[in-house]
Parts: structure tokens; C-alpha cells; sequence
């Protein structure tokens, strides 16, 4: 607990929030029931921080003076891997980095290094593409609705959307053999042709998943207390999320209208009619409206992907032994949680000489503290939640 | 013995006041061992519903459908380690729980489950119970102190908080009940649990119908607070689990922390039982006044059969069910035993002298079992308040209306 721990971190909180206020006790040791403001360590082992986030909370009573993350439990130094690994060698690293979304993480990577080797996957790659990564969003949107909906303490959500996570996975299974952390793009193309069935297991999941996401939200959104929880917590306006650097999901929600699928449109995406869901108050409450719209327009590009999927090749002519050119490379993708950016520097060798990736829910956690200051111990939780972060990819 | 047991049975006074300390004691063991059986019951049960709800199977392994889970889970938490922290005030940590489970055991002192099946009818009953049932906070607020914990500390003050404010509310919509029972020639209401159930069934009518709507608001503010009364969700804040880990019991572990489980699950069914014999006829029948005649009385006696025999049969459905292994051949037979069982208490309630004397007990059980059908519901579906909205609630919605409706159900109770 943060009694145990004074001295160092005790005054880094109160350097952060302005003001420490500490009882003349005398001679009796002080404990931290003396102090109006108490430190809490939320984490890194709590049910509601997804994963192993640690958040030292200032608390006066139940309010929050303020709050400070501690990440790197879950480093794994992808980005340093990466350079003892061959371009081909390191794609799967890249899945277990944002692992609820593996899939749009093998694609940017794929992409950057693609735009490298100035290679372009064929079309039928790219339809692929597209809709094994707009499954994805709908799986990684599902999972965030129910964990969110389980810390705002609704216990059934989680478990709808598990369900129907679980036919999302089913398909990604069939297709390549893993779950999870697919590794299902390769560099230049895809490695599988689509097996028998595909197009017509995508079609079923569409409709079926359809009429779900009206059930969750006649769980939620006119709930009362559902309203009562979202509406008005964590507020971002779209001029802090720009200057934080915050995308995804939240930025939108705040009113700004901002999808790279869109803006620089990358794999088929530029093919396709979709909507940009926004909000206004860039509150929890709007934040949610936003991924649930987002849900259907996943559906709404799947339907469209499925009917014009073309044939043809799906994997470029790429060297076996991949040996870029000199030079660097930017290339960024809208993952569900945000712009997920690849920075690969080449030396010319097999083997990048430096890869930075841009990970959504890092950037995004940054906002952490200035959307639930001055609010309450149980906005922190919803805040958290809404802020959709995986602590794979903030710690990678 | 058979003629002391049937001069009891004849007898139309509770034994507390009566006088009878032998059959006080037999009471007081019977509805010892009921609740017990209910708190285990209500285990399973609402991990069974809960599950349904979720579209998941809940307990499947032990036992056929479960139904030695609740056995295993206490078995398991009598034999662990007992682990009280370093750091805690040991007196305060080892009797915090024996507060809470003592006060929620206490109540049922009153609760009548019949015209002469309680403990003792006090004239103060309705205050006791809830004068009792408010000193658990003590032993909660005792359990987050005595932790010397963070989390603990924040679950108990808020949960003493919520108590506090609506107990308010709570006694407001309590008043409303009790002046009703007061509309008689003599003009004098009662406390009395047992006193307010026979002011209903003379003036005809549940109090939740009376002066409609006001008897139906009363009687949901009520059900409101009790649901907060016993931090239960909605309004779980206390040990809400995303926020606070466990909230005042984090650091409870094994028997003690099943202590506190046993008095949440005996809390929940005391509220309920207030509940049902302020406002829903307590151990009427229902419809005692529409349908009468001895007909109608006859139908309505077979009511307890009837529903040990359904539950039988849903038993034997089950056990038809049942996977045809050899692996699954015990609890098939047990799963089929049970049934047997049921099956057989259920033609024990059609004979007729057991008939009428079980009619009562069960109206009442099953009005309870209602409510305690609510608190799985709400916790299957509502999201969690946050603190300064359960406070807002509370104070600014519920306690104005509470108000209102004592005040006008006092000029309604004149005019009339």
C-alpha cells in the first residue's frame, strides 16, 4: 500500500498535485489515517485495471487530487527483439502486443514493411485483409464493452459479448489455425487462401451479430444507471486529445473527425462506404456511443467486402530473403484503439536496424489523469474502461 | 409428549409471549436450521439464475446440477487457514463478524412466519427489526477498521454512510405502513409484526393496494432501500469489486469471511420478510378476500403439495436428462433420490391436518422467495451506482417521497 512506501513517491504525488497537508501529530507515529489525503496503489494486481496497470490515486475521501501510472510490468522489449529478428522472423512478435486486436497489429507491421520493400499486396490479399481486421474490431470492441460494462459493475454484458467474440475466433481458427494471436498476414500478402466457406461464415457471423449489438444496447444505453455513470465522466475535448496526441475511438467521441481508414486510406479501405461515428461531449457516455456505431460500420464494411471479394493472387512476388533498401518508414493504421504507428529504420540487412511502434493505448493512457482528476474513485474505473487500453501494447 | 405437542398446536399465542421457553427454544433451533438451509439454497439458486441469465451453466461438477456445491464451498471455507494480518487490531478483527452475523441472525426473533409461528410477538416488533438489523453496520464498519487496510477503510465508510441514509428513507415508508394499520374503531395502530398482518387481513386489503397509489410507493421506496440496506447491487458499493477489491472484507479469508456471507444472505431475507408483512399480507394467501368460500380455501391449500411435487418432477425430468455413462450413474441416482424426496414431502403437505397448518409458512416463504428472486434479478442487470448518485438518491429522491407519502397517507388515513 502507499503508506508502506513514503519518501520518494509520496513526494512526486504531491509535486503533481499541488498541495500536501500533513497533521502536527506530536510524538505519535503517524499512520495514514492521520492525513486528510490518503495514497492508494490501485494495482498492479486489481480486477479493474486491465491487466497490470498501476495507478497511484491521491484520495480526499472519495475524490481524486490526482493520479499517477506506473506501466512497464508486462515489457517484453518487442521493440529490441526486433532487432535480432528478420523482417518475416519478427511479424508474430507484433500480435502479442496488442493481443485482443493481433490481427490489425500484423497488418501495420506487414504494411510498413511492405511500403519498404515497395512491394503492394494483390487485391485479393488486401479484401482479406480487410475483413479479418474488421472482425478483429468487432472482437476487440466486444471484449472491450463487456470488461467495461463489468467495471461499471453490469456483470451480464460480458458474457453476450463473449459469445459472440467466440464466433468471431471461430472464423479466425478456420482461416489460420490460431485464435488469438493469428499471425495471419504474412509480408506481401496473406500465406492462406480462404478456406471453403469462408465467405459464407463472415455473411452468418454479420447477421448474427447484428441483432446482438441491438441486445447490448438495450442492456445499456437507456439504462439509467448505466447514463447516470458514463454521462459527463472523464470529459476530453477534442483540442486536448489533439495535444496529447490521443486517436482512436476517444478522439472522435470528442467530436473530431478523424479515421485513418479514411484519411489515408491503406489496404482496400479506400473501396468501401462507411460512416465516421463522432460525438460531442467527449464524455465515457459518448465514447460508448461511439464503439457501438463503430460496431456497425464493421458490419457494414464485412457486407460490402464480402460481396465484391475478388480472385486472383494473394501473395506478391517477394524475395525469399527480404533485404530492404536503406531508409526509414513511417506507416500507421486505425487499430480499434487508435492509430497504431510503425517507425522501421533499414540498414540495408536482413534485419531492421530499429523498429518504434506507436502504440494506441499508450498514447491514450496519457489522458488518464487529466480526465478523472476531480472526479470520483469509481470514475477512475469507468475511465479506465473507456480508455479501451491493453497493457500489452502500452508496456510492449 | 403428543398431547404437550398438539395442546402447542392449538394454542393461538406465540410462545414468547406464552411464556413457553421449551417451545421458544425449539424456534429458535428450527429457524436456525431453516435459515441456514435458505442461505445455502439461495447459494445455489442465485448462482444457478445468475447463470441462466448470463447464457452460462453456472455449477455443474459437483454433485448432479450442482447441488453439493454450496456443501463443498462451505467445507472448503471451514478448513482453511485462518489468516488475520499482522497489522490488524485482533480483537476488533475477530469480533467484527460476529457483530454483523449476530445482528442479521437476531432479527428473525419477530418475523412471523404464521399467526403463532414466531419467536415472541413484541409490540415494538417492526422497530426491533430494524433497530437490529442497523447495528450490523457497526460490525462492518469494525471489519474495515480493524483490517488497517486501504481498501477496507473506504468500503467501510462508505457502506456506513449508505446505511445510515437509507435507514431514513427506510423507517419513512415503514411509518406510512404502520399508520395504515391504525384505520380501526379504536384508532390506534401497532409495531407489532404480527399485529400489522391482522390489521390487513381485517381492514381486507395488502397495504401495498391500500389508498392506491400510496401504499404502492411506500412499499418501493422500501424495496429500494432495502436492496441498499443490505449492499446489495445495484447499490454494492461497499464491496464492489471492480473498485475496491472486496470492499470491508478484503482481508477476511475462509470462516470468518463466510460469516459475513452467511449474514448478508440472512440480512437480504430479513428486509424481505419487513417487506412482505408490511405491505405484501405477510402469511395470507393471496386473494383471501375475492376468492373465498371452502372451495376456493381447498384449492388454495394444495398450493404447498403442488409446488414440492412440481420441483419433484423437474428432478425426475433432469434425471431422465442425464448423460447414460457409468461415470454419471451416482449422481443420476442421487439427482433421482432428491426427487424421491421432494415427491414425498409434497404428498406429506396434501394430507390435511399437515394441509392447514403449513398453509401459512408457506405463503410466507414464497412471498420472501420472491423478493429474493429481485436481488438476483437486479444483479444480473444493473450496472453499479456510483457513490454521490447513491447519495442523491437517497436523500433527494427518496426522502422527499417518503415524506410525502407519510403526510399523505395521514390526511388520506383522516378523511377516511
Amino acid at each position: 500500500m502507499g503508506a508502506d512506501q513514503p519518501g520518494d513517491r509520496e513526494r512526486t504525488m504531491s509535486d503533481s498535485t499541488g498541495h500536501i497537508s500533513h497533521l502536527e501529530l506530536g510524538d505519535r507515529e503517524q499512520t495514514f489515517l492521520d492525513s486528510n489525503e490518503l495514497v492508494i496503489n490501485m494495482g498492479p494486481q486489481h480486477p479493474a485495471t486491465h491487466g497490470v496497470l498501476r495507478v497511484i490515486l491521491k484520495l480526499d475521501g472519495e475524490k481524486v487530487l490526482g493520479t499517477e501510472c506506473v506501466i512497464g510490468y508486462l515489457h517484453r522489449g518487442v521493440e529490441k527483439i526486433a532487432e535480432h529478428r528478420t523482417y518475416a522472423m519478427f511479424n508474430p512478435y507484433v500480435d502479442r502486443m496488442d493481443y485482443v486486436a493481433a490481427v490489425s497489429n500484423g497488418l501495420g507491421y506487414c504494411e510498413a514493411v511492405e511500403k519498404l520493400l515497395n512491394v503492394e499486396a494483390p487485391p485479393r490479399a488486401n479484401y482479406i485483409r480487410v475483413i479479418l481486421t474488421e472482425l478483429n474490431r468487432m472482437a476487440s470492441h466486444q471484449l472491450w464493452l463487456g470488461t467495461h460494462a463489468l467495471d461499471i459493475g453490469a456483470i451480464t454484458p460480458l458474457f453476450y459479448t463473449f459469445r459472440d467474440r467466440e464466433e468471431v475466433l471461430k472464423i479466425f481458427e478456420k482461416y489460420c489455425g490460431a485464435r488469438l494471436t493469428t499471425h495471419a498476414f504474412r509480408i506481401g500478402g496473406c500465406l492462406y487462401e480462404t478456406y471453403e466457406g469462408f465467405e459464407q461464415d463472415v455473411k452468418k457471423f454479420v447477421d448474427f451479430v447484428d441483432p446482438k449489438i441491438d441486445e447490448y444496447e438495450e442492456l445499456l444505453t437507456t439504462n439509467r444507471i448505466w447514463v447516470e455513470r458514463t454521462k459527463g465522466v472523464g470529459k476530453i475535448s477534442g483540442a486536448e486529445c489533439k495535444a496529447l496526441g490521443v486517436t482512436g475511438p476517444v478522439l472522435r467521441a470528442s467530436g473530431v473527425k478523424w479515421d485513418l481508414r479514411k484519411a489515408q486510406p491503406y489496404a482496400a479501405y479506400s473501396d468501401f462506404e462507411f460512416d465516421i461515428p463522432t460525438g460531442q461531449n467527449g464524455d465515457t457516455y459518448d465514447r460508448y456511443l461511439v464503439r457501438m456505431q463503430e460496431m456497425r460500420q464493421s458490419l457494414r464494411i464485412l457486407r460490402q467486402a464480402i460481396e465484391r471479394i475478388p480472385e486472383g493472387p494473394i501473395m506478391a512476388k517477394i524475395p525469399k530473403v527480404l533485404k530492404p533498401p536503406v531508409g526509414e518508414i513511417y506507416h500507421s493504421i486505425e487499430a480499434p484503439k487508435g492509430e497504431l504507428g510503425y517507425f522501421i529504420v533499414s540498414d540495408g540487412s536482413t534485419q531492421p536496424y530499429r523498429v518504434r511502434v506507436r502504440p494506441p493505448s499508450f498514447v491514450n493512457l496519457q489522458a488518464l489523469d487529466m480526465m478523472v482528476r476531480g472526479q470520483l474513485v469509481a470514475d477512475v474505473i469507468a475511465v479506465i474502461g473507456t480508455l479501451d487500453i491493453v497493457l500489452g501494447e502500452v508496456d510492449r | 409428549m403428543l398431547e404437550y405437542i398438539r395442546s402447542y398446536l392449538d394454542s393461538n399465542v406465540t410462545p414468547g409471549v406464552a411464556g413457553n421457553v421449551f417451545w421458544a427454544f425449539v424456534y429458535i433451533v428450527l429457524i436456525f436450521l431453516g435459515l441456514s438451509i435458505a442461505v445455502i439454497a439461495m447459494n445455489w439458486l442465485e448462482r444457478k439464475i445468475l447463470a441462466h441469465m448470463q447464457i452460462r451453466l453456472g455449477p455443474m461438477r459437483v454433485g448432479p446440477h450442482g447441488l453439493l456445491q454450496p456443501i463443498a464451498d462451505a467445507l472448503k471455507l471451514l478448513i482453511k487457514e485462518d489468516i488475520m494480518p499482522a497489522e490488524a487490531d485482533k480483537f476488533v478483527f475477530w469480533v467484527a463478524p460476529l457483530i454483523v452475523v449476530l445482528t442479521a441472525f437476531t432479527v428473525f426473533i419477530v418475523v412471523p412466519f404464521g399467526p403463532t409461528h414466531a419467536v415472541t410477538d413484541m409490540n415494538i416488533g417492526v422497530l426491533f427489526m430494524l433497530g437490529v438489523s442497523s447495528l450490523s453496520v457497526l460490525g462492518v464498519v469494525m471489519a474495515g477498521w480493524a483490517s488497517n487496510s486501504h481498501y477496507p477503510l473506504i468500503g467501510a465508510l462508505r457502506s456506513s454512510a449508505q446505511m445510515v441514509s437509507y435507514e431514513i428513507a427506510m423507517g419513512l415508508a415503514v411509518v406510512s405502513a404502520v399508520l395504515m394499520s391504525s384505520l380501526n374503531e379504536r384508532g390506534t395502530g401497532t409495531l407489532s409484526m404480527i399485529g400489522i398482518v391482522q390489521a390487513q387481513q381485517s381492514q381486507g386489503t395488502w397495504f401495498i393496494f391500500k389508498f392506491f397509489p400510496l401504499g404502492l410507493i411506500a412499499f418501493v421506496i422500501f424495496a429500494i432501500a432495502m436492496v441498499a440496506e443490505t449492499n446489495r447491487a445495484p447499490f454494492d458499493l461497499p464491496e464492489a469489486e471492480s473498485e475496491l477489491t472486496a470492499g470491508f472484507h478484503t482481508e477476511y479469508s475462509g470462516f470468518r469471511w463466510s460469516l459475513f456471507f452467511l449474514a448478508e444472505y440472512s440480512a437480504m431475507i430479513a428486509v424481505s420478510s419487513i417487506a412482505v408483512t408490511l405491505w405484501l399480507g405477510g402469511w395470507l394467501r393471496p386473494f383471501s378476500n375475492w376468492l373465498t368460500g371452502s372451495t376456493w380455501d381447498l384449492v388454495f391449500s394444495l398450493f404447498p403439495g403442488v409446488t414440492f411435487l412440481i420441483l419433484a418432477a423437474m428432478c425426475f425430468y433432469s434425471t431422465i436428462r442425464m448423460p447414460k455413462h457409468p461415470y454419471f450413474r451416482i449422481q443420476t441416482m442421487g439427482l433421482a433420490g432428491f426427487g424421491v424426496v421432494l415427491a414425498l414431502i409434497g404428498l406429506v403437505l396434501f394430507a390435511p391436518p399437515v394441509r392447514d397448518r403449513v398453509q401459512d409458512i408457506y405463503w410466507f416463504s414464497v412471498k420472501v422467495a420472491f423478493f429474493m428472486y429481485l436481488y438476483i434479478w437486479y444483479r444480473g442487470t444493473f450496472p453499479r451506482y456510483r457513490f454521490d448518485q447513491l447519495m442523491k438518491v437517497g436523500w433527494k429522491v427518496l426522502l422527499p417521497i417518503g415524506i410525502a407519502v407519510l403526510i399523505a397517507t395521514a390526511l388520506v388515513g383522516v378523511m377516511f
